[in-house]
């Protein structure tokens, strides 16, 4: 074992020996041990948040057509440092008669639903805070503490526009985490495991987004209502409920949310690539060709696994920046009527077809289970226009027309 | 990691610390000088009118109650899933049964109306 195939229990045997040196008890030593270890890994997150703010905002700047922050720093990298300044100085405005411990608990909350998701967030192969054989769970479980948190906040601000926020909020969670935990069981399935890390392993012939890229859209979906991001922003819709809940937050109470906001998009970046493109491994087994065993290095492996999770903290960002924000009712119908059901078929599909083909060569079963879920998109697709068509007639409305380039002018 | 556990209960713990932390730095820095007009409710200008903790219509109390049953039965798929590599087809069609059952509760609630904002 070196420093470069297992940082983690390198250091930590190093430090082990120092601390049990110093002659304390083993165990003592060991609960030291884990508090250094969760300190180092939260500050890498916050440090990665700060820089998420930087990468937010020039990402928005550049889908509205603007320059974005560049006035501190070299294309203004220095600019979330001076945000964080800014609402450190910032008077802490608590209203009259806001629930007080209530109001100072939920910003906290928000953002230690976020980090506490890092402790089974594995980031390479001998990097990983623990390995849960329940992570799948514990995942769904902090997203559930998130939720709280906003409602405590619009609860106890004693404001009707944070209030709305908070019952918008409910409303979102009751329903999307249905599909969501649905699409948790396809991975579990496939992988045959619930730790995060195991499913990681599981990937590294063949990414589950292959297997069930219908899962991947559905899980998707779902994370972006359970972070609250637009289209699925109502808890906070700017134009209707002015911020929603965190309306009277300010200074670095209000940075909570927004930070754990961030942090929160990028998390699940990070979950979409564990869950279904093969998290800091899934090279489709070329890591073992004598020229690429360099993908193997824990450090190699963290950087691939940032690279997955900051494109799927991108996607998350393109669609909240070029989709408008839906109404609550289509939000709630789309969620029963649609993504509920087609997770279910999605989740029979993969639970019978994985146990059918399983017995087949591996390139037909891949081929199978792909070709399974483009069979069940499309009928899905028609079974949405027939139904579109048949609204249109009972409602009288004229079909749509292809325009050409004449009506357009 | 011997106890994993005690490492989540840890992270919590801290996971809490952390936050807070700033938090009470800004404390000591920030200014501090109530008003009663910076200190009452934000509502776009005008004066609030009545009770902020009002009595809501929960229009998804029947949403509530289907995702009760489908979250409970979520629980109950998990170790179905676990267990399905080590199991005979029979067992995964057994699943799907018990998945057609809910999906009937769901096909109800749509035909009576219930998945309706109203």
């Amino acid at each position: 074992m070196t420093f470069w195939n297992n940082p983690i229990n390198f250091i930590g045997y190093w430090l082990n020996g120092i601390l049990t040196g110093w002659h304390l008890p083993a165990a003592i030593a060991s609960i030291l041990l884990y508090v250094i270890g969760i300190i180092v890994l939260i500050l890498f997150a916050m440090t990665l948040d700060i820089g998420l703010v930087w990468v937010e905002r020039k990402v928005v700047a550049r889908f509205q057509d603007r320059l974005g922050p560049n006035r501190i720093g070299p294309f203004g990298l220095i600019q979330p440092v001076a945000d964080i300044i800014k609402m450190v100085i910032k008077e802490d405005i608590t209203p009259d008669g806001a629930d007080k411990i209530i109001y100072n608990v939920a910003p906290v909350l928000a953002a230690t639903s976020v980090i506490v998701l890092w402790a089974i967030l594995p980031l390479a192969s001998t990097i990983y805070g623990v390995d849960l054989n329940v992570g799948l769970l514990f995942i769904v479980a902090a997203g559930a503490l998130g939720t709280l948190a906003i409602i405590m906040a619009g609860w106890s601000s004693n404001n009707k526009y944070a209030l709305l926020g908070a019952f918008r909020m409910v409303s979102n969670m009751i329903s999307y985490e249905i599909p969501m935990v649905i699409i948790l069981l396809i991975p579990t399935i496939l992988a045959n495991t619930m730790s995060v890390r195991g499913i990681t392993q599981a990937q590294s012939g063949m990414w589950f987004a292959i297997l069930s890229p219908l899962a991947l859209l559905i899980f998707l979906i779902s994370a972006i209502a359970e972070l609250g991001r637009s289209p699925f922003d109502l808890n906070e819709a700017e134009s209707e409920i002015v911020a929603g809940f965190h309306i009277e937050y300010t200074g670095m109470k209000f940075g909570w949310f927004y930070a754990g906001e961030l942090l929160h998009a990028f998390t699940f970046g990070g979950f979409i690539a564990i869950l279904f493109f093969g998290g800091y491994g899934g090279f489709f087994g070329l890591e073992k060709l004598a020229v690429l065993t360099w993908l193997n290095i824990p450090f190699v492996q963290a950087l691939v696994f940032i690279a997955k999770a900051t494109f799927g903290y991108w996607v998350i960002m393109w669609i909240k920046y070029s989709v408008p924000r839906i109404r609550i009712d289509h939000m709630l119908a789309f969620n029963w009527k649609f993504l509920v059901p087609l997770s279910l078929v999605v989740l029979v599909n993969t639970a019978t077809l994985n146990k059918v083909l399983i017995v087949l060569p591996n390139w037909l079963y891949v081929l199978g289970m792909f070709g399974s879920n483009i069979v069940i998109g499309y009928a899905t697709i028609e079974i949405l226009r027939a139904y579109g068509r048949k609204q249109r007639k009972a409602e009288k409305i004229p079909e749509p027309q292809a325009h050409t380039q004449e009506q357009a002018v | 990691m011997q106890n994993e556990w005690l490492y989540i209960g840890l992270f919590f713990v801290i996971g809490i610390i952390v936050p807070v932390v700033p938090l009470v730095f800004a404390r000591l820095v920030a200014p501090r000088k109530p008003n009663p007009v910076k200190q009452s409710t934000y509502e776009c200008g005008i004066e609030t009118v009545g009770e902020s903790w009002v009595q809501f219509k929960a229009q998804y109390y029947v949403f509530a109650l289907v995702f009760l049953v489908f979250d409970v039965e979520s629980v109950f798929l998990f170790p179905w899933a676990l267990t399905l590599k080590q199991l005979p087809l029979f067992v995964v069609l057994e699943g799907v049964l018990f998945i057609g059952i809910l999906v009937a509760g769901l096909v109800y609630a749509w035909r009576k109306g219930m998945l309706e904002w109203v």
